[in-house]
């Protein structure tokens, strides 16, 4: 593949080193993140291959121990409360973003999108500061408040891009219709943006249960997540049911965010209605 | 809006008996307009308000407090409110009178008092190190009560030492350069220069090169595997380029703290790599891996190259092979053709890739906090260990400071050579 209909001696040798080349670059992405799979169902306690034998009794202290179960159920209070938030005011703000006549568009989408810019660390370092001289240190609400600030930008973005397909003229002819403009908005645009409305809420979701740096500020003993408490047994010792607690992690992230992009994209394709 | 103003409207007519009222209507009607206009912008403002006001309190809030504390620290001019009043007068240079001296014995009392002594004397350390058992150890003297305070105060060679009182003289203002200076090694000299710190004080420069370097290591490499990859899946057809796009994808969707997870089970001392360079005769003996910095850099490179090659793919796949069948046709050699028909098309896609890449990497923080050993720290890790284990909060505010201007720099060049649309984060 890739060659010319008359290939020369030296086109040959370039395409087959290109093909080469890329094979290793596609095993350097890909058996790192597969590696732990098989880890995980190890019936032995130690990272070597060959495994010992098949067996689930790394899942079961993921799923079955008290210390990973309270992670995995902080972890759901804070993705849902995120995603909630997020993609509530993140969908009203990507609406009102998509009129022209917003002011100052230029300076909002930079400080909207800034979150993700900001190295992380001075994000939670600064949450920490703030939030404990308001009381929000060590309880949920902080952790969701600062996890819908890093997740909010993928809402936007992605409801936004949802817009750019939506025919504006809908919006008049429903006020011709004598539809207030909320009415328009809830019964006529959301239906229609809905896929990208869903799929920023996967992007939501995802941002936030992968959340670690914040969260290892913020929460307290009894708060942490399911991502803390990985970061914790990496730092202390290393155990198979971290290779678990990462194969979860990973197939509930790429399902979501295959979800996720497959809405969007079906978002974006939808004809406009003329 | 333009083709509704009244001038326009009532020109032809102006000959008419009716035109002032006319032109009254077209004033009445843009006006009305202008109205209407002005509360679609006030409603689209509204809905955007919610959000924006969330995020100025969870996070613009935060992070301006945070910036603060490098530049405010209040805690001496609080603590010495006596000595303050008694440095006025001096000039900065020799050792101050009596009053100063007398003055400080009874600020040093009246916290001891209040139990903020020893708050005073970690401030005072971070800024004057061994300054802590200094005070504490006069706080005590003072305390016992022996000897009139001017003399305790004279007594313990501290206090007359010529660094001692330009310190605490800077330390009544509240405003301070001190943390910012530090963060780069640097610091006020007697005389009002800024000079470099003794080599064994400076860490900060060293870390911040550090952090450079790795980040343009990993810049590199990602560039070296990932560009020829984009342009493989550029130019194969559709269905091959949708299966080796999830093999970038994959990866990408997985979290960093995944795929460091990863990395620690695979760089171990009887890991895969090790297994692997063995096998290839690369290495003769196991090598330690894990909390080095050539494990670090691997790592990284695994987890930065999907940000650095998707910028470059999006760009590629927009270029039409016929342009390099036309530069051949017209005798350019396959490398003549390449460099001088595809790379400039293709570079906006790798400086966007590069760029966001480089960017990211300055604030890395769990991969060298769990990969990286002690000498393999990047500038993130120092900020939270000056706030975990120091609890400086000072210290960690400026270098958050210097970090965040060099961040914010490079994303100034990205949104203004390249536009923000270019930034593929989602």
């Amino acid at each position: 593949m890739l060659l010319s209909s008359y290939p020369t001696t030296g086109e040959r040798i370039r395409i087959t080193l290109l093909w080469l080349w890329c094979g290793m670059v596609i095993l350097f992405l890909l058996v790192p993140i597969l590696v732990p799979v098989p880890l995980s169902f190890n019936s032995g306690a130690f990272f070597i291959f060959p495994l010992e034998g098949i067996s689930t009794r790394w899942y079961e202290v993921v799923l079955g121990t008290q210390r990973w179960q309270s992670a995995i159920g902080n972890s759901l209070i804070v993705a849902f409360g995120t995603t909630l938030i997020a993609t509530t005011l993140g969908t009203l703000t990507a609406i009102a973003l998509s009129d022209e006549k917003f002011p100052g568009r230029r300076i909002v989408m930079p400080l909207l999108l800034s979150p993700l810019i900001v190295p992380v660390v001075i994000t939670a370092v600064g949450s920490y500061l703030f939030y404990a001289r308001v009381g929000l240190a060590s309880t949920y609400a902080g952790i969701i408040l600062a996890h819908t600030a890093l997740a909010s930008p993928f809402v936007v973005v992605t409801v936004g891009a949802s817009l750019t397909g939506f025919d504006r003229n809908l919006m008049r002819a429903a006020a011709i219709s004598g539809a207030r403009p909320i009415t328009s908005i809830f019964r006529v645009m959301l239906p229609l943006i809905l896929p990208g409305v869903l799929s920023g809420a996967a992007f939501a979701f995802v941002t936030s249960f992968d959340e670690v740096v914040v969260v290892q500020f913020l929460a307290s003993a009894n708060q942490r997540t399911m991502p803390l408490e990985m970061f914790i047994g990496l730092r202390e010792k290393l155990s198979p049911a971290i290779t678990a607690a990462a194969t979860l992690m990973m197939v509930l992230s790429i399902v979501l965010l295959v979800v996720a992009n497959l809405l969007a994209r079906r978002g974006k394709q939808r004809p406009r209605i003329d | 809006m333009s083709a509704l103003e009244p001038t326009k409207l009532d020109r032809p007519r102006a000959s008419r008996d009716w035109s002032a009222a006319d032109s009254g209507t077209a004033k009445s009607v843009a006006a009305a307009l202008r109205r209407a206009d002005l509360g679609d912008r006030l409603r689209s403002l509204a809905l955007a308000a919610p959000l924006l006001v969330l995020l100025a309190l969870s996070f613009g809030i935060p992070i301006v407090l945070l910036l603060s504390r490098a530049v405010y620290d209040p805690t001496i001019a609080d603590a010495l409110p006596q000595t303050s009043q008694a440095l006025r007068g001096w000039n900065g240079t020799g050792l101050p009178d009596d009053a100063a001296f007398l003055a400080l014995a009874a600020d040093l009392r009246s916290n001891q008092a209040k139990g903020t002594a020893y708050e005073l004397a970690k401030s005072l350390n971070a800024r004057l190190p061994g300054a802590r058992s200094q005070v504490l150890k006069t706080v005590r003297q003072l305390e016992a009560a022996d000897r009139p305070p001017l003399e305790v105060m004279k007594a313990v060679p501290f206090w007359s030492a010529p660094g001692t009182w330009p310190v605490i003289e800077s330390g009544t203002h509240s405003v301070t350069s001190f943390y910012l200076l530090s963060a780069l090694d640097l610091r006020w000299n007697g005389d009002g220069g800024i000079e470099r710190v003794s080599p064994e004080q400076a860490i900060f420069v060293q870390v911040f090169m550090r952090t450079f370097f790795v980040a343009a290591a990993v810049t590199l490499a990602t560039l070296i595997l990932g560009f020829p990859l984009a342009y493989l899946i550029a130019s194969v057809p559709k269905g091959l380029a949708a299966i080796l796009i999830v093999a970038v994808l994959l990866p990408f969707w997985t979290s960093i703290l995944v795929r460091t997870a990863a990395w620690t089970v695979l760089l171990q001392k009887f890991g895969l790599v090790n297994d692997l360079l063995l096998w290839l005769g690369v290495a003769d003996d196991r090598l330690d891996l894990m909390y080095s910095r050539i494990g670090l850099i691997i790592a990284m490179t695994h987890i930065q190259l999907p940000f650095t090659l998707l910028p470059i793919y999006s760009v590629m796949r927009t270029i039409q092979p016929s342009q390099m069948k036309a530069a051949y046709s017209l005798g350019a050699k396959p490398y003549t053709a390449f460099r001088r028909v595809y790379l400039p098309q293709v570079f906006p896609g790798v400086m966007a890739g590069c760029l966001l890449t480089f960017i990211l990497c300055l604030g890395y923080y769990i991969t060298p906090a769990l990969i990286g050993g002690a000498s393999d720290q990047l500038i993130s890790n120092f900020i939270a260990s000056y706030v975990n284990v120091e609890l400086n909060w000072e210290m960690a505010a400026a270098l958050s400071f210097i970090l965040l201007v060099f961040t914010l720099a490079l994303f100034g060049i990205f949104a203004r050579i390249l536009g923000l649309d270019r930034l593929k984060l989602v």
